[in-house]
């Protein structure tokens, strides 16, 4: 099971708490697990990635264990800490005022 | 027993203000979306009960939301409740897709556009900024987006297409953005002709297609910019909002960058009616529901600051259609008071005594039961005001 955290703005729109947990099958990379976030709550496609180009939004970020994950290729796997649950992905807003 | 339900989009989130006939007591609901900037939302004059809400975010993106109980409970069109899925766990989520029409089939290739330095843009989809619901086929909305294009719903939001015809016209390497981006802004359907649609952009100007939205043609003759290179340009125009009377569609009123304007023709040709206004900038303008010659606009101080002169809050009433105006302050604040009432933040209800609506941008949702004579705050403290709708409910 993998935990994910997001950002306020995105628990109020999926209706969840602070922290989800999803299933991935396969390699478990930032792709597989978009792709997981935004089949279980589909009410999430496009804020995360953009639509059409799947690119991460430019005010989010994604860190894991520590380690900045944002620039990383998303077929990069994530850390093994995070494919076992111990550790969270998390999906980060900008601080960027507002 | 009739009413009204007014709808505010404001940088943090929407609040619906209701009141009985009188518009003397008010209840208020929201936050809704708490947090999200609500660009626009407006009610379908078909089904009141339906109610479409631009949340939108910077960090986030585009998101479309649907009400069908007037603004009690709220879903994305695309993911109703119960229905999160498709079949076989396809996931949907459609509804918050905005994506520019490039086929060779239906659209025309993607241009690019003039951005602030002059040089050419490629197109990037932003946020919707205006939500105009059919006024003839209940699932049919049409959604003004930045960058300035007009896309289409006929399944009540749960999927979108471009109208490309419009950024097809020819002219958009010449499109530039105003300082509020380059928004399609103003979406006006013709109630006697369900054909035949309006819209403005910031800043290109006017178009209007008699056609269903196929082919536009730019509506700016009579227009005068200072601020372009060809002040009398077919298309460049920083065009701040257009107003109708329903009941007498071939008049439109347009409060451009500077100057308020006036057509008797569908837009063919402008003329000013600018008049005594203490300074013709401002962004909203408005037309009463039962006097068609009958405007309103609220001067902003420009180029700059935008904010109302003179520290004094003053709606502008013309009677004659434009020209001669009268300052209307009473139960405005009148000393220390530096707010800007955006373009879409103005609206008109159509009891017997028109009521009248603007927000501002330090919070207050004003209204006017009697065309304007006498104001009061229905609220003092909300964030700032992006958009007021109201709906008239019998």
């Amino acid at each position: 099971m993998i935990r994910v955290v997001l950002p306020q703005h995105l628990r109020s729109l999926a209706h969840v708490g602070s922290e989800v947990q999803i299933n991935v099958q396969g390699a478990v990379t930032l792709r597989a697990i978009l792709d997981a976030i935004e089949a279980e709550y589909p009410m999430l496609q496009g804020t995360i990635r953009d639509h059409v180009t799947q690119e991460r939004r430019p005010f989010l970020r994604f860190f894991a264990c520590g380690e900045d994950m944002s620039h990383e290729s998303p077929d990069t796997p994530v850390p093994e800490a995070v494919v076992c649950g111990a550790e969270p992905l998390l999906v980060i807003g900008a601080i960027a005022g507002g | 027993m009739s009413g009204v339900r007014v709808l505010v989009g404001t940088k943090k989130g929407a609040f619906i203000l209701t009141s009985d006939g009188k518009r003397e007591k008010w209840e208020v609901s929201g936050p809704h979306f708490a947090g999200w900037e609500i660009y626009h939302m407006k009610g379908s004059k078909l089904d009141p009960n339906r109610i479409y809400a631009s949340q939108t975010s910077g960090w986030f993106g585009q998101v479309i939301q649907r009400s069908d109980d007037g603004g009690k409970t709220w879903f994305q069109p695309g993911t109703p409740p119960g229905e999160e899925k498709g079949p076989g766990g396809t996931p949907k989520g459609e509804s918050n897709k905005f994506v520019y029409d490039v086929s060779p089939e239906t659209g025309k290739p993607l241009t690019t556009h003039q951005f602030y330095d002059g040089t050419q843009h490629p197109w990037e989809f932003k946020r919707v900024w205006h939500l105009e619901p059919s006024l003839a086929e209940g699932d049919t909305v049409y959604a003004g987006v930045e960058d300035a294009a007009l896309f289409r719903s006929k399944d009540g939001g749960k999927s979108w297409q471009e109208l490309s015809g419009l950024r097809g016209h020819g002219t958009g390497p010449q499109w530039q953005p105003g300082a509020g981006g380059m928004c399609l802004h103003t979406v006006i359907l013709d109630p006697g002709d369900p054909k035949r649609i309006y819209i403005a952009i910031s800043a290109a100007g006017a178009f209007r297609t008699d056609d269903g939205g196929s082919t536009w043609k730019p509506i700016n003759k009579g227009l005068h910019s200072l601020y372009i290179p060809n002040p009398t340009a077919e298309v460049g125009h920083c065009v701040h909002h257009v107003a109708m009377n329903l009941k007498r569609p071939n008049v439109l009123f347009m409060q451009k960058h500077w100057d308020v304007m006036r057509s008797d023709n569908a837009g063919d040709s402008w003329k000013e009616v600018s008049g005594n206004l203490p300074t013709d900038f401002g962004f909203v303008i408005d037309v009463h529901a039962h006097e068609p010659e009958t405007v309103y606009v609220v001067p902003i101080k420009s180029d700059s600051e935008h904010y109302v002169p003179d520290g004094k809050l003053r709606v502008y009433r013309s009677k004659t259609g434009g020209n001669e105006w009268e300052a209307l302050t009473n139960g405005l604040p009148q000393q220390n008071c530096f707010v800007n009432i955006l373009r879409d933040a103005m609206a008109v209800d159509s009891l017997d005594k028109c009521g009248i609506y603007f927000g501002t941008s330090g919070g207050q949702v004003y209204v006017s039961a009697d065309a304007g004579d006498t104001w009061k705050a229905i609220v003092h403290d909300l964030p700032g005001v992006l958009s007021v709708e109201v709906q008239t409910l019998q």
